[in-house]
């Protein structure tokens, strides 16, 4: 019986889990991901305690001129389209950030004029392709089965990239996130710093583009990170915290989209969600107990005193 | 006179640590104008400050006070020359230490106390390199001083206003200052945060660390600083010690006719003319 037990187990993990890895396509489909959801979760460190959601939802928006101009020119081949995404959200990112340089401009204003201008032109062009609405949901909502070899290993180098350079200059970024003041005044660079973690969250969300497209993107850079920052009181942690959940989301999302046949953008995005929801609504439960107990413990005390000859 | 006594510490504290030509001064501002394009907030503003002085800048609110801060910290396009520790001896980026009124951070951020006053080290430690032993034994003693270092694992978000700003005031203490500049620190400050951040003060000047302070508090300018300025308009009406600067001239001058003040023995008693006159002041332009 038991062994049965361990058979069925073992089938089990063998078909849900194991089977997809033995297509190829899917291997690497699931590489990226992991990839995007751990790269993803870092910046979206950033963007959660800068207040950026916005800004990173108007510059996936944004890449996606590039991205037609580039598709328009192959004729469908998919190989570059990176590239035309890369300079075009390095592009937008370095626009705004130039743009919001001085408080003339509010950011935000400055963010919605860009973004609006670049995704208008992008549906522009994109449009006068025949038979463009396919093309265009594959873009906007992601096709992580059309991951080449040399897509993945674009995703990795960048990944790696940034990664990297969030590591060698974290006490940077920390600074000039939490208190631009004390930047000035110890005379950093500043705006050059500000520059290349705008330069990061585009080259991020280029590297992620396949995975959940330019209209889920911003969930995938906000919500691990807002769930990590329930979860930590530091920044350090609270960026490991969020590169995790935002793997397990890849991973979840990955699974759910093999077995229930849901596209696999959106599945990631929902998973992510779903952790989300299950840390918040644990946060509030042991906080509300917290406080019942404490009410309780409160009146039985002040019961207590006056009421020694009833008990 | 005992003034004279801590100046002369002081002096000898100051000879120990640098050699410059004049020792006990650590910073100098000449003609020091600021403010953008046509609006001039501050006009040829001149003063030396010596090391473990303690000067409060007062003036009613739009006066320049914030403006000569942030000129002298490098975030305002300024004319006029400002030279720290001498002009020989100048170490620009971690010299001034400055502790702005705090309405732009987000104290939800998630960094607690230590990471805080580690980021006043950045300089020293450099860029890529971790912190050194060096660094952490600097903001060990800096937490120490300001008295916060049984809560250096709390959330900057968890702790008062009074104990936030002296996590910031340790945190320009790990930078290694020579000269702390405070803007309104007291407010939204009770009492005995008050009294925190006046002894923290003290440990400062038992340090050389010289003090340049904005506040609103005239009964406690009078007592608690060497020197004072007189700032309105973007205009210095006057810079010495209390004793000398308190005449009703200069007085008037500096907050017009809405204020009276006038000394019973060692005290000082100030009689606003208007009901609350900090109000006043309090949405003029800074």
């Amino acid at each position: 019986m038991l062994k049965h037990g361990w058979m069925v187990l073992i089938y089990s993990f063998d078909r849900l889990i194991l089977e997809p890895l033995g297509y190829p396509l899917l291997e690497r489909s699931i590489e990226a991901a992991m990839l995007v959801g751990i790269v993803s979760g870092v910046l979206g460190t950033f963007i959660v305690v800068r207040g950026m959601a916005f800004f990173g939802d108007a510059l996936a928006h944004a890449i996606l001129p590039g991205v037609a101009f580039i598709y328009q020119r192959s004729n469908g081949k998919t190989d570059d389209l990176f590239w035309g995404g890369l300079a075009a959200g390095i592009a937008s990112a370095l626009g705004i950030g130039f743009l919001t340089r001085h408080e003339r401009i509010k950011e935000d204003t400055a963010i919605g004029v860009v973004f609006a201008t670049m995704f208008a032109l992008g549906i522009a062009m994109i449009s006068r392709i025949d038979n463009y609405a396919g093309d265009l949901s594959h873009i906007l909502f992601g096709q992580i089965l059309g991951v080449s070899e040399a897509d993945l290993r674009l995703i990795l180098i960048f990944s790696v990239i940034v990664l990297a350079v969030v590591a060698l200059f974290f006490k940077e970024f920390m600074i000039i996130s939490f208190d631009p003041t004390l930047a000035q005044t110890l005379r950093l660079p500043t705006e050059l710093f500000r520059m290349l973690l705008l330069v990061l969250i585009a080259v991020t969300i280029v590297v992620s583009l396949q995975t959940v497209g330019i209209a889920l993107m911003v969930a995938l850079l906000v919500t691990p990170a807002a769930t990590a920052n329930l979860m930590t009181r530091r920044l350090l942690p609270m960026m490991l915290v969020s590169a995790l959940i935002g793997v397990s989301s890849s991973i979840f999302g990955f699974y759910i989209s093999y077995h229930e046949d849901i596209a696999t953008g959106p599945a990631i995005v929902l998973s992510a969600t779903a952790i989300f929801v299950f840390v918040f609504a644990e946060q509030q439960i042991i906080h509300t107990l917290a406080q019942v107990s404490q009410v309780w413990r409160s009146t039985r005390s002040t019961r207590a005193a006056p009421s020694t000859e009833k008990s | 006179m005992v003034n004279l006594s801590i100046r002369a510490l002081t002096r000898q504290q100051a000879n120990t640590t640098n050699d410059c030509a004049d020792p006990t001064r650590v910073m100098a501002v000449e003609n020091l104008s600021a403010g953008y394009n046509s609006h001039r907030a501050l006009h040829a503003v001149s003063f030396d400050l010596h090391a473990g002085e303690r000067v409060g800048i007062v003036g009613p609110n739009g006066a320049g006070k914030s403006t000569l801060f942030k000129a002298i910290v490098g975030l305002l396009p300024h004319q006029g020359s400002i030279s720290i520790q001498g002009a020989t001896c100048y170490q620009s980026h971690t010299m001034v230490g400055y502790v702005p009124q705090h309405e732009s951070i987000d104290w939800n951020f998630p960094v607690n106390v230590w990471d805080v006053v580690m980021m006043g080290r950045a300089r020293q430690i450099g860029y890529i390199l971790p912190p050194r032993q060096r660094d952490r034994i600097a903001v060990r003693r800096a937490l120490e001083r300001v008295g916060m270092w049984n809560l250096r694992k709390r959330q900057i978000g968890e702790l008062s206003g009074g104990q936030r700003r002296r996590v910031f005031v340790g945190r320009a203490l790990a930078q290694q200052a020579s000269v702390l500049m405070l803007d309104e620190p007291f407010s939204g400050v009770d009492a005995g945060a008050e009294e925190d951040i006046f002894q923290v003060l003290d440990v400062l000047r038992a340090e050389g660390v010289a003090v340049l302070l904005a506040t609103h508090n005239l009964v406690q300018a009078a007592t608690h600083y060497d020197k004072l300025m007189f700032l309105n308009d973007g205009h210095m009406l006057a810079y010495g010690a209390p004793a000398d600067v308190y005449t009703p001239e200069l007085l008037g001058a500096t907050f017009g006719d809405r204020i009276a003040l006038w000394r019973e023995g060692d005290q000082y008693v100030v009689v606003p003319d208007k009901p609350c006159h900090d109000h006043d002041h309090e949405h003029g332009h800074s």
